[in-house]
């Protein structure tokens, strides 16, 4: 943002984590986007806050290449980021669904397996011939699947189908799946949504252990309605409010923004002044 | 007694192929929501290939090999030039494309190789040896076995013992959380249709030597007969598409046998309408049996 001039690509380059410059996204005549930017660096935690319909999840879709902006430029670690879905995970950004979206035809501990299979090269020559490699690449998977449950709390449900668990595990098992590929950013996607009180305390340590995660930092990138958690946890918060950018700063300076407290509560702040 | 323990064996030998046709067609159907309506001419068209390749160099392991490869490449080039195409389109496309394809492979396999039955070879005896006086089980008879039971075995070892396995079920069941996990869908898909395409060649080289001989329509009747094992197992059952296989092989020999061979055609439409009406979802269906 220091830089003077239009062309951002110089400093994208420089900037490490990932960098939003001018996202705009239309659905028909529908501005779900507009001048979108934002920067999550190495170690940070970020809030994406907003309304329902601000653009928060179009905002990630964005990012995980399931929707293409019509306009502005995104990067990753300096180069620039046009990905689609499945490149995300090998280039370390993990991403959780609102609500649950475990496979339910799997057992959990499968669950989490898939996530770790980004690191697994066996093709499927190998795999139909029975090559021992096989055998060790499963053995490595179930092995670093079964560690991330653990560091979870979870791992007796390993061996259950995660529609069988209450919800808040499974939302730890979805979490699990995330981190076991060892993502540099994390984004999370209403975490605390049907989350209860003491659930949500577990999360926010959680959350704020992440960037100091031991054998890797992971940065974090947070979707939430639950006002109470993105204050606790995020370092900068992003206000969105009908597909615009309407304030950033710390979670003190956006609690006090009036612009926020407008768009976000509504105007039941101002007969509380009178 | 002689009779019906003759009948049982030669139904469940029949059966076992069903089976794992009936297994071909859950493959794609998990992983793609699509009836393979032209998995029986895809087995034709890889038993003419073994046919050709075991009549130019006398080997008939030569030809079984030929057709199994075969298979595995048709299967994926099939996905990737056609059906990939008709992915996420109306059910009914995917339906009419396929039959498409079996004209078009049935016509070119016509022009090629003419419309008579041609002699399919079998690698090993037919004749049924006694067990304690009674005719029962012959060598060719306990090679499909053992090739059935060793392909189910290596199928379930690749699904549930390996990462590619793994990934296949994931994007079968998810495909939008797969990609997001790394898992590149459109690759696994077309691997389940070369795998199935691959089984499929391996149930023809198992019938055909069993029936009239190669036709361009010879898979017909074996494609019926594991459309209906799939729909009494559950489409989404791999247990059940190998348990209804079994099933409508018995059925069609204790009919074939005990009211004449002209009725197993019915006998096997009878079938399909009743589990039709009676359970819709198959025997083995999941997730509608647990529904509460």
């Amino acid at each position: 943002m220091a830089a003077v001039g239009e062309s951002g690509s110089a400093q994208d380059a420089e900037q490490a984590g990932l960098v939003l410059r001018a996202i705009a996204v239309r659905f028909g005549g529908l501005t779900a986007l507009d001048d979108v930017s934002m920067h999550v660096g190495p170690g940070s935690v970020v809030g994406v806050i907003g309304p329902n319909g601000a653009g928060k999840t179009t905002l990630f879709n964005v990012v995980c290449g399931f929707v293409r902006p019509h306009a502005g430029r995104m990067a990753w670690d300096g180069a620039p980021l046009r990905t689609r879905p499945h490149r995300l995970a090998r280039l370390g950004i993990a991403r959780t669904l609102q609500g649950v979206g475990l496979f339910d035809g799997l057992s959990v501990l499968e669950n989490v397996m898939v996530g770790a299979t980004v690191s697994a090269r066996t093709g499927f020559g190998a795999a139909l011939f029975a090559a021992p490699r096989v055998d060790r690449d499963e053995r490595d998977l179930r092995r670093a699947a079964m560690e991330c449950l653990s560091g979870l709390g979870v791992a007796d449900a390993a061996g259950r189908r995660p529609d069988s668990l209450p919800y808040a595990l499974r939302k730890r098992v979805a979490l699990a799946r995330a981190l076991v590929s060892r993502p540099r950013l994390l984004l999370l996607d209403e975490p605390a949504g049907g989350l209860g009180g003491a659930d949500i305390d577990e999360l926010a340590t959680l959350i704020r252990s992440l960037p100091s995660r031991p054998g890797g930092g992971c940065a974090v990138m947070l979707v939430e309605h639950h006002m109470d958690l993105v204050t606790r946890v995020c370092d900068h918060v992003v206000v969105l409010d009908f597909g615009r950018v309407i304030a950033s700063g710390t979670p003190e300076q956006i609690r006090d923004d009036p612009a926020v407290i407008d768009a976000y509560l509504g105007t039941t702040v101002e007969p509380a002044h009178e | 007694m002689d009779r019906f323990l003759f009948l049982t064996v030669d139904g469940l030998t029949h059966g076992a192929v069903y089976s794992a046709f009936a297994l071909a067609l859950v493959l794609i159907w998990r992983g793609t929501r699509i009836v393979n309506f032209a998995q029986g001419v895809l087995a034709v068209a890889t038993s003419y290939l073994a046919y050709t390749v075991t009549g130019r160099s006398g080997s008939y392991w030569l030809g079984f090999l030929a057709a199994l490869l075969a298979g595995l490449v048709l299967g994926a080039v099939v996905e990737r030039l056609v059906m990939h195409r008709v992915a996420g389109a109306p059910p009914l496309n995917a339906v009419i494309v396929a039959l498409g394809l079996v004209l078009v492979v049935q016509g070119v396999l016509g022009m090629i190789y003419g419309n008579q039955y041609l002699p399919f070879p079998a690698p090993f005896d037919r004749s049924a040896m006694t067990v304690g006086g009674v005719p029962l089980v012959s060598r060719f008879d306990l090679f499909v076995f053992g090739t059935v039971v060793l392909l189910m075995i290596v199928l379930a070892l690749l699904f549930t013992r390996t990462a590619i396995g793994l990934r296949m079920r994931a994007a079968a069941f998810a495909p939008s959380v797969a990609r997001l996990l790394g898992v590149r869908v459109g690759r696994m898909l077309t691997l389940g249709w070369a795998l199935a395409a691959l089984v499929g060649a391996l149930a023809g080289m198992l019938v055909i030597p069993t029936g009239l001989g190669l036709h361009p329509t010879a898979m017909d009747t074996v494609f019926v007969s594991a459309f209906t094992a799939v729909v009494v197992g559950g489409l989404d059952s791999p247990a059940g598409a190998v348990v209804g296989g079994m099933l409508v092989g018995l059925v069609l020999s204790y009919v074939a046998g005990y009211l004449g061979a002209g009725t197993a055609p019915l006998a096997v439409l009878a079938l399909l309408v009743v589990v039709l009406l009676v359970r819709p979802a198959g025997l083995f269906s999941g997730p509608q049996a647990r529904r509460v």
